[in-house]
């Protein structure tokens, strides 16, 4: 039975309407529960109170508490009531946590919400045990303890020490508030009354994360009657779990978060670069292309620029890139396919164009191209290149062209120009250029210099190599 | 406006429009591209977005927004969506609406980076502890990961439970032309059952909890009265299956893979079609025996036969179709080669 508090339901409606709880007799959860509902009471929060249930002897919080209530999974509460404080700004929301739940499989969720300073009250009860599931030993349970699965005694040496959680989150920047009570008798709960309130104070003040550690007794599960557990609490467990304040930031200002324009979402999102509506157009030759190098050498923005073109153009197009470690200085490959009705695979297994950049991968895909395909690669890659029958091979100097220009790293544009010139993109190179401007609207300065690459490459191309 | 985007960056597009207020992740690849985009759009369009410790942080973060009536999702791949499992479970107890992305990469354990469907059993049976289901929807496109990404918010909020949209790591990482959507959604009305901290919602209760055995097997057939309700939200896509011969059947990036076959199988001169479906939960069953009848029917997916298995259960059983398999894992995508030869085979050995 608890005593009437205005923070309660006037009848535990959810459970069977009685006033009687569900904690058995010199448990330590029913004087948390009063010291929290009096203290909503008292503040005047309970419209704005969200509080979030654990799992545990104290799953039924919402049969008590008088606010919005929610119960989530075991160990959660504080990454529930993370979820809840980012999307209600400037509302009070409580986490109640047992020592099984927060200590052992919930840790990191509370240790992290406590680094990040989330805005919510963690109130966390010490009872050394897992008690609702039969008295299990808990992180927090004392050495040499006998509990169900400790059963020769918590054994320090291969079962650690009882874990402090106050003292481990006391070491965060970000918490503000983080106090160890003890609810064994009536002036430590009044003090923890003082705690209490404190860390609502805070959440009511929208100042931060506040962390209040009870250290509560479990007669059932001790085996002790009520007065010795109380009597354990302080005579054992304080020697373990020091009492007192860790750390009060409360009167300091608290960090204000970084400012972030805010904008409307088309805003936002930028102007239009995605090409035009598509259309049907069955005249036109699905084709495939693989670009293929080293990653860094620009494989993936050529592609890209030819995909942008294709777009531009009115044509379905789709680009899928090798991604992951790849990426990272080994191979880099993409591929484009683009057609006169919808992409089915955007993978391109037998290209009708290969362009590579590197020997390992035109040793790769050479034997991919089709029948009638075409092959650009790189002129100084040292290959002796026997091409597949009906395969068009062409070596072509971009990285010299390139070069010549000063700018050894648009290989890959001197490539675009050659392709073009060849008749492999068949998309009006008004398209293609723009889409190789766009291609460089972060850096601006690149735009001429890869005009002037493309069009050497061109008139190269057009010059030594046979269409 | 169209945009030429990546899969992934569709979604955040979807999330966008859908009005998503607040994104919850942990990176993993081929997913993390949706995070990044998050992480970016969310705060400059007023959202919230919290990079969480760990795959089980995000998914109870989740509860917590959605236990507030919010629009929360979150995006990963295999090895993180097995972490969400147990806090979809509570989503699906708690009835609550929420949007889960999963880009497949392969498995079982760390598997590699590569494209697979071996998730689909855990994305359409359930996949966590207890009598729920999921919907989930099966994008094809890059158009598709940002339009199911806003048609899942409105079905979550619809049927207040929890909606997975199953793309892979192709459709994850493939840019196509995206035509932004018209419109946004309009805001979803929840103060009859989410927790506002507010005066209106402060008798409401989020849990799963039901002590008495009777009121938890009410609560058990309320939600499959829902999953029975909500099979009018079941879509499929049929591509020149009217006079095919043999349809061939796959979803996300294995029904491109499937259409690339039934265009060089028509150029043969063999009748081929595709049934791709876009809802996997609720299985387009309808639909898939319109479109099958009789006929062969040859699967193409990226796992060991998962999808067929639910072909097979959803085809009539007066159906004489005989069920093929052609498919890939382990990150190799199927050969359209392959998957032609098949149908050719399948073809041939009935004429």
């Amino acid at each position: 039975m608890i005593k009437r508090s205005r923070g309660f339901y006037e009848t535990f409606d959810r459970k069977d309407g009685s006033r009687t709880t569900t904690f058995c007799a010199g448990c330590g959860h029913g004087i948390i529960h009063k010291l929290i509902a009096e203290a909503m009471a008292d503040l005047g929060i309970q419209d704005r109170t969200v509080f979030v249930s654990p799992v545990g002897c104290a799953a039924f919080c919402y049969y008590y508490f008088d606010c919005g209530n929610v119960a989530g999974p075991h160990g959660r509460a504080s990454a529930v009531a993370t979820g809840l404080s980012r999307v209600l700004p400037g509302k009070v929301i409580i986490a109640y946590q047992g020592d099984g739940d927060l200590g052992a499989i919930g840790f990191n969720n509370a240790f992290q919400a406590a680094n990040r300073g989330e805005k919510f009250a963690c109130f966390f009860v010490n009872n050394t045990i897992f008690a609702m599931t039969g008295g299990q030993m808990a992180p927090t349970t004392m050495p040499g303890q006998k509990t169900a699965t400790s059963p020769y005694g918590r054994d320090v040496a291969k079962t650690g020490a009882p874990l402090r959680v106050c003292e481990v989150f006391a070491q965060l920047d970000a918490p503000v508030y983080v106090e160890r009570v003890s609810v064994a008798d009536t002036k430590r709960i009044m003090q923890a009354r003082r705690a209490v309130r404190k860390a609502l104070e805070i959440q009511r003040d929208g100042k931060g994360y506040a962390f209040v550690e009870f250290l509560s007794p479990c007669p059932t599960n001790w085996r002790m009657d009520a007065l010795k557990a109380a009597d354990y609490v302080t005579q054992e467990m304080e020697r373990v779990f020091p009492l007192g304040c860790f750390k009060d930031r409360s009167s300091e200002e608290p960090i204000r978060p970084q400012d972030i324009e805010v904008a409307d979402l088309r805003a936002v999102l930028g102007g239009s670069d995605g090409g035009v509506e598509p259309q049907p157009d069955p005249t036109f030759r699905e084709r495939r292309f693989k670009f293929s190098g080293f990653g860094g050498q620009g494989v993936l923005s050529l592609g890209l620029v030819v995909a942008e073109a294709a777009g531009r153009a009115g044509r379905y197009v789709s680009w899928f890139p090798s991604y992951g470690p790849e990426q990272r200085g080994g191979a880099a490959s993409c591929s484009v396919v683009m057609g006169g009705q919808e992409i089915g695979s955007p993978a391109v297994e037998t290209p009708d164009v290969l362009v590579c950049m590197n020997q390992p991968s035109l040793e790769r895909f050479l034997p991919t191209v089709v029948p009638g395909g075409t092959v650009l690669y790189e002129a100084s890659i040292p290959a002796e290149v026997r091409p597949p029958q009906g395969v068009t091979v062409h070596a072509f100097p971009a990285m010299q062209i390139a070069a010549d220009l000063g700018v050894p790293k648009a290989a890959n544009t001197a490539l675009l120009g050659a392709l073009v010139e060849l008749g492999l993109v068949e998309i009006p190179e008004e398209h293609v250029l723009s889409s190789l401007d766009e291609s460089f609207s972060a850096r601006p300065k690149l735009v001429d210099v890869n005009r002037r690459v493309y069009a050497a490459a061109r008139a190269w191309a057009r010059e030594k190599l046979k269409r | 406006m169209r945009k030429f985007v990546k899969g992934n960056e569709a979604v955040v597009i979807g999330a966008l429009f859908a009005g998503c207020d607040v994104y919850f992740g942990y990176p993993i690849t081929p997913a993390s591209e949706i995070a990044h985009g998050a992480a970016e759009l969310f705060p400059r369009t007023g959202r919230e977005y919290l990079q969480a410790e760990c795959e089980t942080g995000s998914i109870n973060m989740i509860f917590g927004a959605a236990s507030a009536g919010k629009l929360a999702m979150t995006a990963s791949s295999g090895p993180g969506i097995s972490l969400m499992q147990e806090g979809i479970s509570y989503l699906a107890g708690a009835q609550l609406p929420a949007v889960i992305v999963n880009v497949m990469r392969t498995g079982p354990g760390l598997g590699n980076i590569g494209p697979e469907q071996g998730d689909y059993n855990q994305a359409v049976k359930g996949g966590g502890h207890g009598n729920y289901k999921t919907i989930v929807l099966a994008p094809g496109s890059v158009q598709e990961m940002c339009d199911l990404t806003m048609r899942a918010f409105e079905l979550a909020f619809r049927y207040r439970m929890p909606v997975v949209v199953l793309a892979d790591a192709v459709l994850g990482q493939m840019m196509e032309s995206l035509k932004l959507p018209e419109s946004t959604l309009p805001r979803p009305e929840t103060s009859s059952w989410a927790v506002h901290g507010d005066a209106a919602t402060r008798p409401n209760l989020i849990t799963s909890i039901y002590l008495d055995p009777d009121r938890h097997e009410q609560h058990n057939l309320r939600l499959q009265e829902k999953y029975a309700r909500m099979k009018v939200e079941a879509r499929a896509e049929t591509y020149l299956v009217e006079d095919a011969e043999i349809v061939l059947t796959g979803y996300g990036s294995s029904s491109r893979i499937a259409r690339s076959a039934v265009d060089r199988l028509r150029s043969e001169g063999i009748r081929a079609g595709l049934f791709r479906p876009v809802t996997l939960s609720p299985f387009p069953v309808e639909q898939l025996n319109a479109a099958v009848g009789d006929r062969s029917v040859l699967v193409v997916e990226m796992s060991n036969g998962q999808y067929r298995d639910d072909v097979l259960l959803h085809l009539d059983r007066r159906s004489s179709s005989e069920v093929s398999l052609v498919n890939r894992m382990g990150g190799n995508l199927v050969r359209v080669e392959d998957v032609i030869k098949a149908a050719r085979g399948i073809v041939g050995v009935r004429a």
